[in-house]
């Protein structure tokens, strides 16, 4: 019986939602907005980044995991949460080596276009600098490691939906990273241009080759729109 | 009462900031109207005179001249804002953070493309400052008070700062002038 409709509150608002959704989702449906990065739809949630995370019934989720039962009481927008959650953002920026102002993904990278909302001017922890490997040996892709998060994206995208299972991680702690099915790197692997996983990456870590900057400055995805008010709009896709 | 008082400085940075702030346009008419400029390019003063109210610093600290200058700055600012990515987070000269700095001078003096340098040596003159082993952040040697992201920030983003601060007002942007690039 996925399909029973149940009540939930979100936000101190009555909401509606099937059995089996997970909070996310439901919430998505009825035009909440909860902040996420390594969650897309039409893929497996991951559980990863952490971003969405909420309170339920007191106690912190992941929205993009947990499913909703009757009558749960979720938190999402509060200083705290928010708090976290800016947090979490800080710690993706300084843990890689982002430099939006040459990123061929600025401005419609996801990762920016959430430290936008939060109105992060700069963040609060020590950058780290750390060293990173660029695979430019496919002839239409190119991995640059420096704007990696981790958030798997690709990693399910190949796997469920290109079925090539390209992508996977390796390593652990601070050394994990993202790695290709092929001594080689990129090229040697049966990655396309068009792929599911090359569409997946919500940062510039994963890009097309010669289409950067196809779209001048201002009318990029987040130039005026913030990331989530489209779902807050109810005009999400 | 007098004007406040305003002091700018470029670290490691490409003047591109500065740029920005002069592309306010004739608004500038109205800004040298509201207050007086300390050390700035428009003076070319090498310190910076007295305490000032606001400081607008640019670029990142590369060397120890540049960590000198930041701290004179700070000891002299009432509110210290960094302006730009290189202030913000080392910016393009931050790209020499992943590589090691023998490495680096060895490209810039010794093998770059362009380098003649038949001796081989690496200027090590007491009048150049000594690099830094990394490029480093304003707000990761002295407080910060404020940050305007941009490369460089726009014009409009740094009016918005400076009218509200001129008018005691919270420096709170707008979505459509945070930006990284
Ligand atoms: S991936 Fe996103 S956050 Fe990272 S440098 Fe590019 S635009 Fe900036
Ligand atoms: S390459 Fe992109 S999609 Fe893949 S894990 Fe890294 S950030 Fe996520
Ligand atoms: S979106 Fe839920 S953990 Fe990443």
């Amino acid at each position: 019986m996925t399909n029973q409709r149940i009540q939930l509150t979100i936000d101190g608002r009555k909401i509606e939602a099937s059995s089996g959704q997970s909070i996310l989702a439901a919430a998505e449906d009825a035009g909440v907005y909860i902040p996420r990065l390594c969650w897309m739809k039409g893929l497996s949630p991951a559980g990863s980044c952490r971003v969405c995370t909420v309170r339920v019934n007191g106690r912190p989720q992941s929205a993009c995991t947990q499913p909703v039962t009757p009558g749960m009481i979720v938190e999402n927008d509060t200083e705290e949460l928010r708090g976290l959650r800016r947090n979490l953002i800080d710690m993706l920026f300084v843990e890689g080596n982002h430099f939006c102002m040459f990123c061929e993904k600025s401005g419609n990278c996801e990762l920016q276009a959430l430290a936008y909302r939060f109105g992060i001017t700069a963040p609060k922890y020590p950058f780290m600098f750390p060293q990173r490997e660029l695979d430019a040996t496919h002839p239409e892709v190119f991995i640059d490691r420096n704007r990696c998060i981790l958030c798997s994206r690709c990693v399910r995208a190949s796997g469920e939906l290109d079925g090539k299972h390209a992508f996977g991680f390796v390593g652990r702690g601070p050394d994990k990273r993202l790695a290709v099915n092929a001594e080689g790197g990129l090229g040697d692997t049966e990655v396309a241009v068009d792929d599911e996983a090359v569409g997946a990456c919500p940062t510039g870590s994963l890009l097309k080759k010669r289409v950067g900057f196809e779209v001048p400055v201002g009318a990029r995805r987040f130039d005026h729109v913030t990331i989530g008010s489209d779902v807050e709009e109810g005009t999400a896709k | 009462m007098s004007k406040p008082k305003i002091a700018t400085t470029s670290l490691c940075g490409c003047f591109g900031c500065h740029m920005s702030l002069l592309d306010i346009d004739e608004r500038i008419l109205k800004l040298i109207e509201l207050v007086d400029f300390d050390r700035s390019p428009i003076n070319d003063l090498k310190h910076i005179q007295g305490p000032v109210d606001i400081g607008f610093v640019e670029g990142g600290c590369a060397n120890e001249e540049n960590v000198k200058v930041l701290q004179e700055f700070r000891k002299n600012c009432r509110v210290l804002i960094s302006v730009g990515d290189c202030a913000i987070n080392g910016g393009i000269p931050a790209m020499r953070n992943m590589v090691p700095l023998e490495e680096c001078y060895e490209e810039a003096f010794v093998n770059g493309p362009t380098v003649v340098n038949p001796t081989g040596e690496v200027p090590n003159d007491v009048e150049i400052p000594l690099l830094l082993d990394k490029v480093y952040p304003c707000h990761e040697v002295v407080k910060v008070d404020y940050h305007l992201p941009g490369g460089p920030p726009s014009a409009d983003t740094l009016w918005a700062a400076l009218s509200a601060l001129l008018t005691d007002q919270p420096v709170e942007l707008p979505y459509e002038l945070v930006k990284y690039d």
